[in-house]
């Protein structure tokens, strides 16, 4: 018989004892042994799951940093090609103005000069006429034995002579 | 590998160090070679609880032993105390006897002047027996080595796990991640975490501590013993109604699906499915401890059933490779019985579905 009443007839005492040991057991492993070591556990495995997710975030950050980094630069570089164009444009229209207005100038300054010129040739004309007038008459009234009177005939004959002079001269 | 060589050298030596007294207590006690050698008795022996730790007799005859305190209580005589050295050989102590034959062996009886003991009145026997010393030690080892690793945790804070927290801290991760959440879901393992793990690691240790056959409080047959497995089943019972809830009992009593006047059958039959469930951890736990220890004490047998040396290597090899196998069984089973213990509460907690 190996299978005796002893081997599968649970004692008394015994589930007595066990009870109390594995209640003792049990019930300080519980309040000093395992809520401390399962807390703290699982305290670090937040702090390893909360770790790796600010690092994937920071890491997330980097990269937006990076292509926020590259799209300033592209949009500088753009700013500074439009700059520069837009100077050369304006240095290109003040040249070609600046160049207008002195043509325009020396337009003015040539005819202004040309119109005193005329005024000048025409006073400078007349003046002659008149030495001319005057020296005539005097050559004539030596030439008449300085007789002849000035008087209104006989200058308005000179004067006829003169408008001849001028008229076979042009 | 030198250290291998020796390690095995010293496991040989250990384990025929330990069984060969075991001769000597069969062979001798009736005077020389009187007896024949009985395996099963010599099995039983060594696998049964007992009042007293025998560690071995010597060639004279006279047995070493550590006697454990008898604690028996009686309407006539109430409650007494004292050691086990007082039973040994069949003496009477205060109307006691602790009975060596027959059906009654190991068992304490109370007897008459005329030394016949009465069998239809047991005293009732709380003693602090082999197997409750065992399990009281690996109880204090489990507290020393537990709440030592919990102070550890304190000092250590959330930083990486060392020392003993790399060792133990897996184990306990193993009990959480593949026994207690994927049975019991994220919600509501936390509540049933310190009794998984007190429930394992008590079994464990026990399982491990009846593999070492010496000294004392190692080589006790513990979770092998049918009144330790019932009452850890019992704890898992416990738990399991104090926690069902609606949706469990309404299965019980007004299983959804089935007509009334099948209820007053399948009432019954729900209640045997309750009760089937820690039964099934019980036999389990035990008959798997208990087969494990058969093995290794019928291989030791050989030695004594053929009466020669010549057999002990053979023996010897089996052994080692055996006890490997227990040691297998032994986080096997504690990982079973915590497995389907989580699995049963779990039926007792989940949501209607």
């Amino acid at each position: 018989m190996l299978l005796s009443n002893s081997l599968i007839t649970p004692e008394v005492g015994t589930v007595f004892w066990t009870t109390l040991i594995f209640l003792i057991f049990f019930l300080v492993l519980r309040k000093f042994g395992w809520k401390p070591i399962l807390s703290m556990i699982k305290q670090r495995e937040e702090m390893i799951k909360g770790s790796l997710e600010s690092a994937e975030q920071a890491r997330k950050e980097m990269l937006k940093l990076q292509s926020d980094n590259e799209a300033i630069i592209r949009k500088a570089r753009d700013e500074r090609e439009d700059i520069l164009r837009e100077a050369r444009e304006i240095r290109d229209a003040l040249i070609a103005e600046a160049r207008g207005k002195a043509n325009e100038e020396a337009e003015k300054l040539v005819e202004k000069a040309k119109t005193s010129i005329e005024k000048e040739k025409t006073k400078a004309l007349s003046e002659i006429r008149e030495h001319i007038a005057n020296l005539s008459v005097e050559i004539a009234s030596r030439l008449l034995g300085e007789e002849l009177k000035r008087t209104g005939v006989q200058e308005k004959l000179i004067d006829n002579y003169l408008e001849e002079v001028k008229i076979t001269r042009n | 590998m030198k250290t291998h060589y020796l390690t095995a050298l010293l496991f040989i030596f250990l384990i025929s160090g330990i069984y060969s007294p075991l001769k000597a207590d069969e062979d001798k006690p009736g005077g020389h070679g009187a007896k024949e050698f009985n395996a099963s008795e010599f099995i039983l022996d060594h696998i049964a609880d007992s009042h007293e730790w025998h560690i071995l007799t010597t060639k004279e005859g006279k047995s070493i032993a550590i006697y454990l305190p008898v604690i028996l209580y009686s309407k006539e005589k109430g409650l007494s105390v004292f050691s086990s050295k007082k039973l040994s050989h069949g003496h009477v102590h205060n109307g006691y006897r602790l009975e060596e034959e027959g059906d009654l062996k190991g068992r304490i009886v109370n007897v008459d002047e005329a030394g016949n003991a009465d069998e239809a009145n047991f005293p009732l026997d709380f003693s602090v027996t082999k197997a409750v010393a065992a399990m009281f030690f690996a109880a204090l080892i489990g507290l020393w080595l537990f709440l030592s690793l919990s102070s550890s945790y304190k000092k250590t804070g959330v930083s990486h796990p060392r020392g003993m927290q790399s060792f133990l801290e897996p184990v306990i991760l193993f009990v959480r991640d593949e026994i207690a959440i994927p049975n019991i879901g994220h919600h509501k393992y936390e509540r049933f975490m310190p009794y998984l793990l007190s429930v394992f690691f008590f079994i464990l240790i026990n399982n491990i501590m009846g593999l070492i056959p010496f000294p004392p409080p190692f080589g006790a047959n513990v979770t092998g013993n049918i009144a330790v497995t019932m009452t850890l089943a019992l704890f898992t019972f416990v738990i399991i109604q104090f926690n069902g809830n609606r949706t469990y009992w309404r299965h019980i009593f007004a299983t959804p699906g089935v007509p009334l006047w099948l209820l007053p059958i399948m009432i019954p039959v729900e209640i045997i499915g309750i009760i089937a469930k820690p039964f099934a951890l019980m036999v389990r736990l035990f008959a798997n401890i208990t087969a494990g220890h058969i093995i290794v004490l019928s291989l030791v047998a050989l030695v004594f059933i053929f009466k020669s040396v010549a057999v002990s290597p053979v023996s010897i090899l089996f052994v080692v490779f055996m006890n490997c196998l227990e040691l297998l069984v032994a986080f096997l089973q504690a990982y079973v019985f915590t497995l389907l213990s989580a699995l049963f509460i779990s039926l007792a907690v989940q949501e209607h579905h």
